[in-house]
């Protein structure tokens, strides 16, 4: 029988910092994450450098109670896996150090993962991935479709040539002065509106999977601004609903096309916007008439923590494939395969 | 006692190792290359050439700061993991100072200074083994007071050559600068301090930086305009 995998994940992208315990790829065994959003509300957004310092106060606690939780110690584990890009460069550099003095000291091999790798493994820590497999991305810093036609192999098939989508929402939240996150703000009054404001949809060329939302969101940003103009009282209900159904209906569309296009057995949402419920709605609605399977892992897997990078840390070391002392932080990492 | 020596806080990049009253091994380089790719690797290396295995390191003493946020950052992360890790006992100490202990036997003031840009530097004032002054400062106001303590002033840091010719020009015939070997941090004279020093909680160890955010200070103001 092959023996148990225990793998130690880290992530400190954004603004997270987080530890997780996963044993075989597939079961939280711990999972630890100390969000900073409190911090950053004041600022309107997340602060790179006030980030970075907010890491290093906590990267040694999370560790630890990551260890604890799981009644631990570092003999048992079998790796240590860690977000090496994309992110912020600083509060990568962050988890990247501790996870290197950590695997040094305890003479464990190290891994360093892609985030976007890392939130389409959340779903392995739910159900079984079956393959071929594509993976709809959205979060603040990302819009990517991704098809997987193996474990470990990814394949860019779409992305955003601007805004990311929730980046997008931050900055219509903020037209309508709603506090930072703005995404479920906007969800929920989108959820309650019985009317919707009509914006365009940005469907680029014929056949193209990629995503463009800056228009959308400066169409949003001027019917506000010429409404104030004019003195008139804009209903927020009926701009987000409208902005929301503009960013879902293309979302949903592109993910369908490609779904049936590369005949997968498996369709999945992940990153932080995929806890969008009126995106997640829709999708759902979608994937059922088409008799494909959908899924969308709990919020606490969406948004940005340290189980996904174990999960996909784990079949990256199955694969053999290891980073050494001189990893270092890669803003711009690109998602390559491993298998 | 086997100590451990870290000091990224700079360009420059320090690692000893120490054993009892010996000096087991010590790196030291101005190499432009970035700390995160770096450190770990030299540590790494300068173990295997100490002979010494990661489980062996009985104390870790790490440069605090202030210098390159991110430098310090890098330093302390890994200074803080191993201790925690290793559970052993971890010493943090200034930056400044550690260049300044550079010279413990000049009579006279001791200046460490690094560069914070926009004629503004760090700069530590040490006087008869005392800290004076630790500060993020512009070069002008340092200038005004090393030139009132009337003493003489010795200058420490690779940083002192961006701003040599405005030093000379202020304080004369009271200043002289360290020579190029002097200019480094040294891991062995970090760990000396820290034996002298009482260990910090290691989860509470974090830079000094000297300065807060841009984003906070900007924040504080207008807290302060709104009468909060």
């Amino acid at each position: 029988m092959r023996k148990d995998q225990y793998i130690l994940g880290i992530e400190t992208s954004c603004d997270e910092t987080a530890a997780s315990i996963v044993k075989n790829g597939h079961e939280i065994i711990s999972n630890v994450v100390a969000s900073q959003i409190e911090s950053h509300k004041r600022f309107g957004g997340v602060v790179p450098e006030v980030a970075s310092r907010h890491h290093v106060e906590q990267i040694t606690i999370v560790i630890e109670e990551a260890l604890k939780q799981a009644d631990m110690t570092p003999q048992d584990l079998d790796a240590v896996a860690v977000t090496e890009g994309p992110g912020l460069v600083g509060a990568l550099l962050i988890g990247i150090n501790a996870a290197k003095a950590f695997a040094f000291a305890n003479g464990l091999p190290l891994v360093g993962v892609h985030h976007i790798a890392g939130h389409i493994y959340a779903n392995a820590l739910v159900q079984k991935m079956e393959f071929p497999l594509l993976a709809l991305v959205v979060s603040g810093g990302h819009t990517e479709l991704v098809l997987m036609k193996e474990d470990g192999q990814f394949e860019l098939i779409g992305e955003t040539r601007d805004d990311a989508a929730g980046e997008a929402y931050d900055k219509v939240a903020r037209v309508l002065n709603l506090p930072y996150p703005g995404g479920p703000h906007i969800d929920k009054l989108a959820n309650e509106s019985d009317e919707a404001l009509q914006f365009p949809r940005a469907w680029l060329e014929e056949g193209s999977y990629d995503f463009s939302f800056s228009g959308l969101k400066s169409a949003v940003i001027n019917y506000q601004h010429n409404a104030e103009q004019r003195g008139e009282e804009i209903n927020p209900n009926h701009l987000a609903a409208g902005f929301q159904q503009s960013v879902v209906e293309v979302l949903t569309t592109k993910t369908i096309r490609a779904a049936r296009e590369f005949k997968v057995k498996q369709v999945i949402a992940a990153g932080g916007v995929a806890a969008n419920k009126g995106l997640r709605n829709s999708l759902e609605e979608a994937f059922t008439k088409e008799n494909i399977h959908f899924y969308v892992p709990p919020i606490k897997l969406c948004t940005d923590n340290a189980a996904m990078i174990a999960a996909a840390g784990n079949s990256k070391y199955s694969a053999g494939h290891l980073s050494d002392m001189s990893m270092n932080g890669r803003p711009g990492l690109e998602l390559n395969s491993w298998n | 006692m086997i100590w451990l020596g870290i000091d990224t806080s700079n360009t420059p990049l320090a690692i000893a190792i120490v054993k009892d009253e010996q000096v087991l091994a010590s790196f030291q380089s101005s190499m432009k290359i970035t700390h995160s790719i770096g450190t770990m690797p030299a540590i790494e290396e300068l173990m295997e050439k100490a002979n010494i295995k990661p489980n062996e390191i009985e104390a870790i003493a790490v440069a605090k700061g202030p210098g390159s946020y991110t430098g310090v950052r890098i330093g302390v992360t890994i200074g803080k993991t191993l201790a925690w890790t290793l559970k052993v006992p971890i010493y943090s100490v200034s930056s400044l100072h550690v260049l300044a202990e550079n010279a413990p036997y000049f009579q006279g003031v001791v200046c460490s200074i690094m560069d914070a840009r926009r004629s503004n530097v760090f700069a530590g004032i040490y006087a008869n083994g005392e800290v004076v002054k630790e500060a993020h400062i512009s070069l002008v106001d340092l200038l005004t007071t090393l030139d009132n303590m009337e003493q003489q002033v010795l200058f420490v840091g690779m940083d002192v050559s961006i701003h040599w010719e405005q030093i000379k020009e202020v304080l004369g015939d009271k200043v002289q600068r360290a020579n190029a070997a002097f200019d480094l941090p040294n891991a062995a004279v970090l760990i000396e301090m820290a034996k002298k020093m009482e260990p910090s909680e290691v989860h509470t160890v974090v830079p000094e930086y000297l300065r807060i955010t841009e984003a906070e200070a900007n924040w504080m103001k207008e807290q302060k305009k709104n009468g909060n």
